[in-house]
């Protein structure tokens, strides 16, 4: 007698659950053979809309959390994968990529976590400034964090693309709301379970899955996110969204056509992209400069 | 404690002291700055600009039109490729401290002109706007050889080839559109030309219609200072040249001082372009009391908050929370100090407010104080007297402002502050940061303790605690929200004009 497997269901990420998308709707997943895989949650603008709500409510807590906190609860995210990792290899190859690609995607996505985990305390230090202001204040810039950001994730590297584009936007504070790889979203919903056991806040990543077809619209326009990172689509869908991110002036920036194995898309200054400048002044007592001089 | 009201409008009677307008050097009608040269605009149309303490008119200015646009953009990239990305960082800095210091030695001559051409107190043309435009020329120029320290490894990240550099060096981005407003004319020039010049970059610069002639008696002091024709170019004319400006192809870059609606129709207008962009927008900004603030240094930063430059100002302390237990002595004192206020000639050295910039300005704010009487704002105004001629406003406050109001919510741009009180530390930061903008805020209390927190909690870009309304070429500037994207000043100011 063959014992049978249990096989997952795949569900989407908000707020730290696991729901269905409210839409009831799917779409069906299937291996090389035709053979289905899974039934993918179709989410739909009210998915987006209780994502965006939860990134929102979370946004507080998790930027108020020390630096070397979210250091440690990013490694603890890395961790996590490294257990899994025989999980995101089958899926990749479920979803058609090869033995060798699958192995190297996944160890490059364990190691760029590690790799941001450490920059969260300190980019800080590197792109903060003591500004020498001439008239009598002490004066000093930092990055903070801008909030609520939107990811399209890319098709390839359906797990290595999430996570070099998560990983810059939540180490400093922000939080996301996340559409996965239509193609390839299973690595997206088994990290998302990464997550959830890694001590991360719920809200601070939410993973939907679906097609960019449909809700880019609403990643853009949406009035409560601060900032979009687009990494599908074409020229048309880049013009589109752009335009839409007009409505609030979100930060938009278009990360397609990047080879995401590659080491040179790992850089603090992506960091800085979803940061925002604060410079802060206070006045300064002008007392007893020339007792000064010992 | 001493209460005592403050009497010195009684005490003191001030003689008129005007500043001489008899040195400055004004022609009667300006064209158009390109290529090194003053150029007729092909539409042959002037317009003027008026004085908006008389009414009269100062000088006629060229309006350009598409056409125009196209000369000064090629003028830019001839520039731009036969001259300026060629020239060694250390080249384009002496330039450019040269350019600083023909500003200092004609300080006072740029001040009295940016008053009579914007309305501003003289006091703060001559002791602000001027030496502040030329100190940020005069700190770029330093940067022009030494921007590889500015962001190191920025340039490694070789995929992103639209937007970053080769590998480990700092890259002009090519023309850059600049449009600058009415508030700060020939500040925000140098706010603008000054970085985008240090990085390699040469420059289309549009000042605003009202306030056009510091900027074009810059482009007179840049032709004198030798700078290679056509690196910078300025051109004169109401939207629609800053739209053909905006909308034209040979550009590389924009950069946008304004209101947050333009700033919204510019950042859809080059959507999907991979012309570069930052804004910086307009603000509403909490000004915030505790009540262990240091009672009259806290209203003196009101004032300087809301009623320096007419409040024209983006980042205008124009919100002003008051903590319960100390709003009665706070709005006060608040009200005798604005008695003192002498509301009047720019030109004039004791003028504290001078005029509104324009008629349309001032129907603007008139528009907003009869919104707030309707909205049962509480209206209060000082007793002063206002000229005949010209356009004027009084200090106005709304006392019982709340948060809905549109007095609150809105960006109004003048001499009118809405004042609201609160409770908690919670409460204040709620109110503050619920709000579309996010440009500045201000904090006043005793407690250090208290000053960081909430200068890290509230989402704005430049947090002034215990001062308010100071600003440095060191010391970068710019929003959060809808106050716009990217920081103008300081070391971070370099990275809009740097690929």
């Amino acid at each position: 007698m063959t014992m049978e497997e249990v096989q997952k269901t795949y569900k989407i990420y908000i707020g730290g659950q696991f729901p269905r998308t409210e839409s009831g709707r799917y779409y069906p997943l299937f291996d090389k053979k035709k053979k289905l895989i899974a039934n993918v949650c179709l989410c739909s603008k009210k998915d987006h809309r209780n994502a965006v709500v939860a990134a929102r409510n979370v946004f507080g807590a998790w930027s108020g959390r020390s630096a070397f906190n979210r250091s440690q609860i990013l490694y603890r995210i890395a961790e996590m994968m490294e257990g899994r990792k025989d999980q995101f290899i089958h899926e990749l190859l479920l979803q058609g990529v090869s033995s060798g690609e699958a192995k190297k995607e996944v160890r490059l996505s364990i190691d760029r976590m590690v790799y941001y985990a450490g920059w969260c305390d300190k980019y800080q230090a590197v792109f903060s400034s003591v500004n020498p202001v001439a008239s009598s204040h002490f004066n000093f810039s930092v990055p903070e964090p801008t909030g609520v950001v939107g990811i399209l994730g890319p098709e390839s590297f359906s797990l290595l693309g999430l996570i070099s584009l998560i990983a810059p936007v939540i180490l400093s504070g922000n939080t996301c709301v996340v559409l996965a790889s239509h193609s390839k979203p299973l690595c997206a919903v088994t990290f998302a379970e990464v997550l959830q056991t890694s001590d991360l806040p719920g809200g601070v990543v939410n993973i939907l899955t679906g097609t960019s077809k449909e809700l880019l619209e609403h990643f853009a326009s949406h009035m409560d996110v601060n900032a979009l990172l687009l990494a599908t689509g074409d020229a048309a869908s880049i013009k589109m969204a752009s335009e839409k991110c007009a409505l609030n002036v979100k930060r938009f920036f278009d990360r397609l056509g990047i080879d995401w194995s590659s080491d040179s898309t790992q850089s603090p200054y992506y960091i800085l992209d979803t940061t925002e400048i604060k410079t802060t002044w206070h006045p300064i007592e002008n007392i007893g400069a020339g007792k000064a001089g010992y | 404690m001493t209460d005592n009201k403050l009497e010195l409008k009684e005490g003191w009677k001030y003689s008129p002291s005007p500043e001489s307008t008899s040195h400055i050097n004004l022609q009667k009608r300006y064209g158009l700055f390109i290529g090194g040269k003053f150029v007729k605009p092909s539409s042959g149309k002037y317009f003027p600009s008026i004085n908006p303490a008389t009414e009269e008119k100062i000088a006629e200015v060229a309006e350009a039109n598409e056409k125009d646009v196209n000369a000064a953009v090629n003028a830019a990239r001839k520039a731009y490729d036969k001259v300026w990305k060629k020239m060694p960082g250390a080249e384009r800095g002496k330039y450019i401290f040269r350019i600083a210091r023909l500003l200092q030695e004609r300080a006072r001559e740029f001040a009295v002109i940016e008053s009579m051409d914007g309305g501003k107190p003289i006091r703060e043309s001559r002791d602000i706007d001027i030496p502040l435009a030329a100190n940020h020329f005069f700190y770029y120029a330093g940067w022009a050889d030494k921007l590889e320290y500015a962001f190191p490894g920025k340039g490694e990240l070789a995929p992103l080839s639209s937007r970053r550099g080769g590998r480990g060096e700092a890259k002009a981005l090519g023309v850059a559109a600049q449009i600058i407003p009415w508030n700060f004319p020939l500040l925000m020039a140098a706010w603008k030309i000054a970085p985008a010049l240090a990085c390699g970059n040469t420059v289309v610069l549009k000042p605003a219609e009202t306030t056009s002639l510091t900027a074009l008696k810059l482009a007179e002091l840049i032709a004198e200072s030798g700078l290679p024709d056509g690196v910078v170019n300025i051109i004169t004319g109401a939207g629609v040249t800053g739209a053909a400006l905006v909308n034209h192809p040979g550009i590389d870059k924009i950069a946008f001082t304004g209101s947050t609606d333009v700033g919204k129709l510019i950042q859809k207008s080059v959507a999907g372009t991979k012309k570069k962009l930052t804004l910086e927008l307009g603000g509403k900004a909490a000004n915030i009391i505790f009540d262990d603030a240091p009672i009259d240094q806290a209203v003196e930063g009101i004032i300087n908050g809301i009623f320096f430059n007419q409040g024209h100002v983006c980042c205008a302390g124009s919100r002003l929370f008051v903590q319960e237990g100390v709003a009665e002595t706070v709005i006060r004192k608040l009200k005798d100090r604005m008695e003192t206020l002498i509301v009047g000639d720019p030109l004039d050295k004791n003028t504290d407010i001078g005029a509104i910039n324009s008629k349309q300005q001032l129907e603007t704010i008139k528009k907003f104080i009869e919104i707030g009487k309707q909205e049962g704002s509480g209206f209060y105004e000082t007793s002063c007297n206002l000229p005949s001629k010209g356009f004027w406003c009084k200090p106005t406050l709304f006392l019982n402002a709340s948060q809905s109001h549109r007095v609150v919510q809105e960006e109004i741009f003048g001499p009118v502050l809405a004042v609201q009180t609160f409770r908690t530390v919670e409460e204040v930061i709620e109110k503050a940061n619920n709000i579309p903008y996010g440009l500045s805020a201000g904090v006043w209390t005793d407690k250090g303790s208290k000053i960081f927190n909430l200068t890290s909690k509230l989402r704005a870009g430049v947090v002034w605690a215990n001062t308010y309304n100071k600003f440095d070429p060191t010391s970068p500037f710019g929003g959060y929200k809808e106050s716009g994207f990217g920081r103008e000043g300081g070391l971070h100011g370099l990275s809009a004009y740097l690929k």
